[in-house]
C-alpha cells in the first residue's frame, strides 16, 4: 500500500527540500503513481487548510512593552550563561581549563583601550572575510607560511598548523592594527575562520589570556615572550579555547 | 560587554517575538502562559546573548522558546509531555475522502485538530506550517538530526488529517 518513494520524498518536496535532481525524479515518479499524486494533492489540501485558517498568533502589544521594559540595560556577561545544550559543553570545557590552571578572565566595560583594540582586531577579522582578502599566502604548510613572512616582518613569526587537532592552516596574511603592521594566521574550524593576530610588543611581562565578545566575534588575547596574541572568530569560546592553548603551548 | 549589546538584541532578536509568542501559544495551548513563557524566553535569550554568534537568530531564539515551554510543561503539566498519539482511536480511511474533509474545514476545527496532537507532532507542524521555517531551522530548534524532520512531519500531517477526519465525524453524528 506504501510506495517506497513517497515514503522516502513526498514530504521533502511539497516542502521544498528536496535538491533539483530528487525534485524532477519525484516529478518524474508522480507520473506514473497514482498513490502518490492523490498523496501529494491531498497534503497540499490540508496545508492551503492551514494556511487559510490563519493560525498563526501575533504577540500582544503588551507582551513587546513588557519584555522591553524588563530588558536589564545590558546583557549579562558571564561566560557561563550558555544555553543548552551548549551550557553542558562549554561547562565541561571550563572544567577541562581549570584543571590545566589556565584562567579565563572577562573584560569590564571599565578597559576602554582594550575595548578599541578588541573592536579593531574584530574589524579586521570582518574585513579578511570579504572575497580575496583573507589571505596573501595560501597555503596548508606551515613550512611555506612561516618563510613567507620573513622580510616582510621584523619578527619571527610562529607558524604552526594543528590540522591534527581540527585546526587546519590555512594560510597567512599581512595586516593592520592601530597602525603597525601585525602578522595574521587563519585556521579553519568545519566552516567558520579563526584569525590569529601576532606582533611584537614592547610591554614587559606575559599576561594571561583574557577573553570576551562583542558584535557575535569571539576573541581571546594574551601576551607570552614578549609577543601580543589575539585570536578572533565566530566560533563559539569553547572551541576557541582548544586553538588557543595550541597555540599557547 | 559592549554597551551597544541592548540596542543590537532589540535589532536582531526582538523582531522575533511574534513567532517566539506563537510558538508558546501552541505548545502550551494557553494565551497567558505562553505570554509568561514567552516573555521569560526572551529574557534568557537576553542573558544568553553572548552566546549568540550571529547566523540564524530566529531559530536561536525559537530553541530557547521551546526549551523554556519544556521546562514549564515539565514543572506544571508533566502528563502532557507523556502524550502519545493513539492511532486506534481515529478510524483508519483511504486517501482521498481526507482531501474532501479537509477542505470543508473551518479554523476551530483546525485549531482544535492541531492541540489534540501530541507535543513534538504540533512543535514540529507548527514551526513548518505556521512559521515557515527550513528543516534545518526545525533540526536546530527541535534538537534531532535533519534527517529525522521529515519523517517527524510526515507523521504529524497524517496524524492531524486522522484527527480533522474524526472530528467531521463527529460533527455529522451530533
Amino acid at each position: 500500500m506504501s510506495c517506497e518513494v513517497k515514503n522516502k520524498s513526498l514530504h521533502g518536496y511539497l516542502d521544498g527540500e528536496l535538491d533539483v535532481v530528487r525534485a524532477a525524479e519525484f516529478e518524474q515518479h508522480l507520473e506514473t503513481c497514482p498513490e502518490c499524486l492523490a498523496e501529494l494533492e491531498s497534503q497540499e489540501s490540508l496545508r492551503a487548510s492551514l494556511q487559510q485558517a490563519q493560525l498563526r498568533q501575533k504577540a500582544p502589544a503588551a507582551l513587546r512593552k513588557r519584555v522591553l521594559h524588563k530588558l536589564p540595560k545590558s546583557p549579562g556577561t558571564s561566560q557561563f550563561a550558555a544555553p543548552p545544550p551548549w551550557l553542558a559543553i562549554a561547562a565541561a570545557l571550563l572544567l577541562m581549563v581549570a584543571a590545566a590552571g589556565w584562567r579565563v578572565l572577562t573584560i569590564r566595560s571599565g578597559a576602554t583601550a582594550q575595548a578599541g583594540l578588541s573592536a579593531e582586531i574584530i574589524d579586521a577579522h570582518v574585513r579578511s572575510l570579504q572575497p580575496g582578502h583573507l589571505v596573501d599566502v595560501l597555503s596548508t604548510d606551515q613550512h611555506t607560511v612561516k618563510p613567507w613572512f620573513n622580510g616582510k616582518m621584523d619578527f619571527a613569526v610562529p607558524v604552526h598548523d594543528f590540522s591534527d587537532e581540527g585546526f587546519p592552516l590555512q594560510g597567512g596574511r599581512l595586516d593592520v592594527i592601530q597602525g603597525r603592521t601585525v602578522a595574521a594566521l587563519i585556521y579553519g574550524r568545519r566552516k567558520h575562520e579563526v584569525n590569529l593576530f601576532i606582533w611584537p610588543e614592547n610591554r614587559s611581562g606575559d599576561e594571561n589570556a583574557r577573553s570576551s565578545s562583542s558584535r557575535g566575534y569571539q576573541w581571546i588575547s594574551w601576551r607570552k615572550g614578549g609577543m601580543e596574541y589575539w585570536l578572533v572568530s565566530d566560533l563559539g569560546l569553547p572551541d576557541l579555547e582548544i586553538l588557543q592553548r595550541l597555540v599557547a603551548q | 560587554m559592549d554597551p551597544d549589546e541592548r540596542a543590537r538584541f532589540e535589532q536582531v532578536v526582538l523582531p522575533h517575538l511574534d513567532g517566539a509568542f506563537n510558538l508558546a501559544r501552541w505548545l502550551l495551548r494557553n494565551r497567558g502562559d505562553a505570554e509568561d513563557v514567552a516573555q521569560e524566553a526572551l529574557l534568557r535569550a537576553y542573558r544568553f546573548f553572548g552566546g549568540y554568534h550571529g547566523g540564524d537568530a530566529r531559530a536561536w531564539l525559537l530553541q530557547i522558546v521551546r526549551n523554556t515551554c519544556h521546562t514549564f510543561l515539565e514543572k506544571n503539566r508533566p502528563a502532557e509531555l507523556m502524550t502519545e498519539f493513539d492511532e486506534t482511536h481515529y478510524p483508519q480511511t483511504g486517501g482521498s475522502p481526507e482531501a474532501q474533509a479537509i477542505a470543508g474545514d473551518d479554523r476551530e476545527r483546525l485549531s482544535r485538530a492541531l492541540e489534540e496532537l501530541p507535543p513534538r507532532f504540533r512543535e514540529v507542524l507548527v514551526l513548518r506550517e505556521l512559521e515557515g521555517c527550513s528543516y534545518k531551522e526545525i533540526a536546530a530548534i527541535t534538537a534531532v538530526p535533519i534527517g529525522t524532520v521529515m519523517s517527524a512531519l510526515s507523521r504529524a500531517r497524517k496524524q492531524l488529517q486522522l484527527a480533522l477526519v474524526a472530528s467531521q465525524g463527529k460533527e455529522v453524528a451530533s
